[in-house]
């Protein structure tokens, strides 16, 4: 089993003037779920589309399994692609949609059918196998487009947001589904998304895509909590963002010091040199709130005043006023609440914060 | 008068749509009374007809005159006719509609002592439904630059492609090609529709076409003998003979007619039963068959002209390419008429057959 | 007011349904009563249909009949009714015309003139069958003749003598010519429709513009642009010769290639508008899909755009067919004589024969065919996605 089962090698690819993926490296794993997350035009479709044999590679090389498949044709790749509308042929039943690829494998009959059968109970639509698409809702269009994808057992399943046509639940529960079945049967699964819940909930490893290149790859908690730059950390959750200059550095802990003259110790990228500019990335539900001055000693404490709360359910979202600039917090109700005026203290652990390159 | 005759020249639609808002006006005091409308065969010889006839007679009379162009067809006629008030009124019309049409009862009967008499015409050129107006010939034309060594001097020489290869023109009808067959076949002319009275006469006819058969082409728009002799697609073509004679003077071609065995008939004015205008049709017949108005269009077309007197009035320049001129005539075969009205039906679908094996 | 919605409704429809009658259901039955009746004979000759029917066909007729006969004839005032008869009788026996013409002036002057003795022909029981024939006012004769079929002396079916009639020649002449242009539409069309559906932008509408241009000229102008094409010192030959391709002008007109390729140039959007309407209705993606699925291009396009664009195909192959059979002015401008198609012969009977019952009997087997076909159209053309 090779490590880097897939890898994109300085792909880049350009129409006519317009570099839409660019110098791009990526190595994926046999067995992996890798999510390719960013804006739209960011290039992730393309990156997909390329892999899946739709477009072609304008320089560098994708190889798959040790081979070079730059130049192989789309039906000789072996790829289930899933796609956002589903593309089920309309007028094949939904039988026939998922016995069309052990069709084309020349698949005997008796095998078409048993196997078929297995992918539709799969997906638990067995019972619709002799229904026409058209006569299916959007969730088991999707439902059966992945036992399509997934029957000849392709080496490598590519999705391109399967889930953007469905509705909240019905995505929660694909979601769920798309999981269970690669823990199961140890696909290797490339999954394309804008929706960053998605490629949290789902992925092994995220790439975040920004023009045409990727800006961070690395698990959902690492993007999360550490994202690389800037662009990582504003598009993937919320974010409170602090500039400063680097004016100590011990350990992973370094000290940062806000113009206005308050500092604070927080854990961040390695390779700052004290003198450098820093951002503080803060998540919103990383800091405390404290009535003004009670805040626990050990702690970066930051003064305030609340200017807005907002109900969200489940937690509040807080805007305090700072001298530092406007900080968003989110606090559990289980533990305070807090009203518009309110004069509070703000705190956070060196662990909770994240330094990063302006 | 010079208005009105500016309506007619601005065309039918203008005059109709005139007609249409005066009788808007007048708020249905009267019904709008439709203008005399004759029908004539079209191309310049309508043109002609316009000129010498048409307008004349809408300023002599101060009353538009609509003139139309048909391509012949019996049942156009009496589709007219069956309809109730027919939109024509003056047709002309060959020979064997107006036998047909008479014998039907689709045409009004001719008040012949406005005419002048039925003796006044030529023999066939008066008849109870119709006043003969022009005598046409079908006949052979070839090109006289082209045949310079010898000439085809009838049906026979028309046969024969070994002595003039090429193609030949026939139009496309059993009517005048049978005919040709039997006189190729060696029937004189005065005998061919003896012959062809028998069923043996019309298989012997069909026969002698099928020999032909590989050089034949057919037409059947007048003007297509005249362009395929020009391109030289055709070595020789049965044609109207008026159009010979007029495209030699406007286009200087040396296209030449073979009077010998050539077949007149001669065309007639009717009037359709219960037209609005049979009066003022009766008198635009006799006026544009009066001598001194008649005699001048075979300065215009080759056509005979079956009213005595005005045949006498054509100058000698003229008079010698026309059917009726002693000598041609003399070679000349009449369309039986009678013949064509008994077995036309028949003899139209065998040929149809006949052609599209 | 019970039912009153339903009046209102009716009276708002009622335009609707008088169009459809008059211009639509009228001239149908029209067409129909036409092709299988003629009372001209049974109206005009009352005493001699009811008595002829008893004629053994041996010799001249009874006394009794001639004398019914004559006194018809004298009954007779009406000229354009007698000369309806005598159209008839002419069609179905060559020479009624001059033979009614005689008797019908003898018998008015003389009501017991004996008919031999005004024309002998009156003794040829073979025109007193032709009356016998056409006594009954409904008939088939029509009908057969339209398909070169005729009823023997013992009433049974038969084929007519060979080279008297060619309306089933033509008629199958009209089928294979708009076969034939159908299928040059399809081979054409089918491809322009998916390239028009697969482009976007200037591209798709400059190939639409390119079918539905023709469309905005009048059928003549474009038949008549053909003929200057094609004719023997046409653009074509000239340029064939020109280059020294050929030696003399190829025939491009004037036979079945001109007629089959102009009415292909101009029933060509008929193929390509309804297969491209129903092709850019299907997903861009599936032909992508069939590929990552492993479809070779050729096997996707067989199993999965071929079966979609499918009622596009049988929609414009039937539009193109059916409008064919009733082509008309341009076999007769572009083909030669044995090119020419049905529709000319419903002319030349309505036109020129004035035998409308003829023309209507041919009419009315075009109209079942098309009929048939539309038939076969629903059939296939049913949308397999709603099919249960």
């Amino acid at each position: 089993m090779s490590e880097n089962f897939i890898r994109f090698q300085k792909v880049t690819k350009d129409y006519g003037t317009v570099r839409v993926v660019e110098d791009l490296d990526l190595d994926i794993a046999r067995g992996e779920f890798v999510s390719l997350l960013g804006p739209s035009g960011s290039g992730k479709t393309t990156l997909l589309m390329m892999l899946a044999g739709f477009e072609t590679v304008s320089a560098g090389a994708i190889v798959l399994d040790g081979q070079k498949i730059n130049d192989l044709p789309t039906y000789k790749r072996d790829m289930g692609v899933v796609f956002q509308n589903y593309a089920l042929f309309p007028h094949m039943s939904i039988a026939k949609n998922v016995a069309f690829p052990l069709d084309m494998r020349g698949t005997a009959r008796a095998e078409t059918a048993e196997r078929v059968q297995k992918a539709l109970d799969m997906v638990q639509l067995g019972h619709l196998a002799d229904r026409l698409p058209g006569q299916l809702s959007g969730g088991q269009q999707q439902r059966v487009a992945l036992a399509r994808a997934l029957v000849f057992e392709p080496r490598v399943v590519l999705m391109d947001e399967p889930l953007g046509a469905l509705d909240k639940q019905l995505r929660e529960q694909m979601q769920l589904d798309i999981r269970d079945l690669h823990h199961r049967l140890g696909l290797t699964i490339i999954f394309v998304t804008h929706d960053q819940d998605e490629a949290l909930t789902m992925s092994d490893r995220i790439a975040v895509f920004n023009h045409g290149q990727i800006q961070q790859c690395a698990s959902p908690r690492e993007v999360y909590d550490h994202p690389a730059n800037r662009f990582v950390a504003e598009f993937i959750g919320e974010t409170n963002l602090l500039e400063g200059t680097v004016s100590a550095i011990s350990g992973e802990t370094l000290t940062l010091t806000l113009p206005g003259g308050a500092s604070f110790q927080s854990h961040g990228l390695p390779g700052f040199s004290t003198g450098d500019k820093g951002l503080l990335s803060l998540r919103p539900e990383r800091i405390d709130i404290y009535p003004q001055g009670e805040a626990p000693a050990g702690v970066n404490t930051l003064a305030g005043e609340v200017t807005d709360t907002v109900y969200q359910g489940d937690h509040l979202r807080v805007v305090i006023e700072t001298a530092a600039g406007r900080i968003i917090a989110r606090i559990n109700r289980k533990v305070s609440e807090w009203e518009n005026g309110a004069k509070v203290s703000l705190g956070f652990r060196a662990q909770d914060g994240w330094v990063i390159a302006p | 008068m010079q208005k009105t005759h500016k309506i007619s020249a601005f065309g039918p639609r203008l005059a109709r749509a005139m007609a249409v808002g005066a009788a808007l006006t007048l708020a249905g005091t009267a019904a709008s009374a439709r203008d005399l409308t004759i029908v004539s065969f079209g191309g310049n010889f309508q043109d002609a007809q316009r000129e010498l006839f048409f307008k004349p007679f809408a300023e002599l009379t101060g009353k538009p005159v609509l003139d139309e162009a048909w391509e012949g067809g019996y049942g156009v006629l009496q589709a007219k006719v069956k309809a109730g008030t027919p939109n024509w009124d003056v047709v002309q019309v060959e020979a064997e509609e107006l036998a047909l049409g008479c014998a039907d009862g689709i045409y009004e009967k001719l008040d012949w002592e406005k005419l002048g008499g039925k003796d006044s015409y030529i023999d066939g050129g008066a008849t109870d439904c119709g006043a003969g107006h022009i005598v046409w010939s079908v006949a052979i034309a070839y090109d006289g630059n082209k045949l310079t060594d010898a000439q085809p001097q009838g049906w026979e020489d028309f046969w024969n492609v070994e002595k003039f290869p090429g193609k030949r023109g026939l139009r496309k009808s059993a009517k005048y090609a049978l005919e040709a067959a039997l006189m190729a076949d060696g029937v004189s002319g005065a005998e061919v529709y003896d012959v062809l009275a028998t069923p043996e006469g019309v298989d012997r006819a069909f026969a002698k076409l099928d020999e032909l058969r590989p050089n034949l082409v057919w037409w059947e728009a007048g003007a297509q003998p005249l362009s395929m002799l020009q391109t030289g697609d055709v070595v020789m073509s049965s044609v109207y003979n008026g159009r010979i004679t007029g495209l030699n003077r406007t286009e200087g071609t040396n296209l030449k007619l073979v009077w010998n065995q050539s077949i007149y008939a001669v065309d007639s004015w009717v009037i359709l039963a219960g037209a609005e205008n049979k009066d003022a049709g009766q008198d635009f017949i006799a006026f544009s068959n009066a001598p001194e108005n008649l005699s001048k269009l075979p300065e215009h077309i080759a056509y005979g002209l079956p009213v005595k007197a005005a045949a006498e009035m054509v100058p000698a320049e003229f008079a010698v390419d026309l059917p009726t001129y002693a000598d041609n005539l003399a070679v000349s075969v009449n369309l039986d008429v009678d013949y064509w009205v008994d077995n036309s039906e028949e003899l139209t679908e065998r040929f149809n057959a006949w052609v599209a094996q | 007011m019970k039912g009153s919605p339903r009046l209102r409704a009716l009276i708002l429809i009622a335009p609707l349904l008088f169009f459809l009658g008059l211009f639509f259901v009228w001239p149908l039955i029209t067409v129909i009563t036409q092709s299988v009746s003629d009372p001209a004979v049974s109206r005009v000759l009352p005493r001699t249909a009811d008595l002829i029917g008893d004629w053994d066909g041996e010799g001249a007729p009874s006394a009794e009949i001639q004398a019914a006969f004559r006194a018809d004839i004298v009954g007779a005032t009406d000229d354009q009714a007698v000369g309806d008869v005598t159209r008839r009788l002419n069609s179905s026996k060559s020479g009624f015309r001059s033979l009614m013409g005689k008797t019908v002036t003898a018998v008015r002057e003389n009501p017991d003139v004996d008919l031999a003795e005004v024309d002998k022909r009156w003794a040829d029981p073979a025109f007193w069958k032709a009356i016998q024939d056409n006594a009954s006012p409904y008939t088939d004769s029509f009908l057969l003749a339209a398909v070169d079929m005729e009823r023997d002396s013992a009433g049974s079916v038969v084929a007519m003598k060979e080279g008297t009639s060619a309306n089933f020649t033509i008629l199958m002449r009209t089928l294979w010519t708009s076969a034939l242009v159908m299928l040059c539409c399809l081979v054409i069309g089918l491809p322009y429709a998916m390239i028009a559906a697969s482009v976007t932008g200037w591209k798709r509408a400059v190939l639409l513009g390119a079918v539905l241009l023709p469309l905005w000229t009048s059928l003549l102008v474009r038949t008549a642009a053909w003929m200057i094409i094609l004719q023997d010192n046409g653009i074509i030959n000239q340029v064939l010769t020109g280059l020294g391709i050929t030696s003399g002008p190829l025939a491009l007109i004037y036979n079945r290639f001109g007629v089959v390729l102009a009415m292909t140039h101009v029933l060509l959007p008929f193929m390509v508008l309804p297969i491209y309407s129903v092709l850019i209705t299907v997903p861009g993606n599936l032909m992508s899909a069939a590929a990552s699925l492993g479809a070779h291009p050729i096997r996707a396009f067989l199993r999965v755009l071929l079966p979609l664009s499918l009622r596009g195909v049988i929609s414009g192959a039937l539009l193109v067919f059916m409008t064919s059979i009733g082509y008309y002015i341009t076999p007769a401008l572009l083909g030669g004589a044995g090119d020419q198609m049905i529709s000319s012969v419903i002319a030349e009977y309505a036109t020129r024969s004035a035998n409308w019952s003829m023309a209507a009997a041919i009419g009315l087997i075009l109209l079942v065919l098309t009929l048939a076909l539309y038939a076969v159209y629903n059939r296939l053309s049913r949308d397999p996605i709603q099919a249960r």
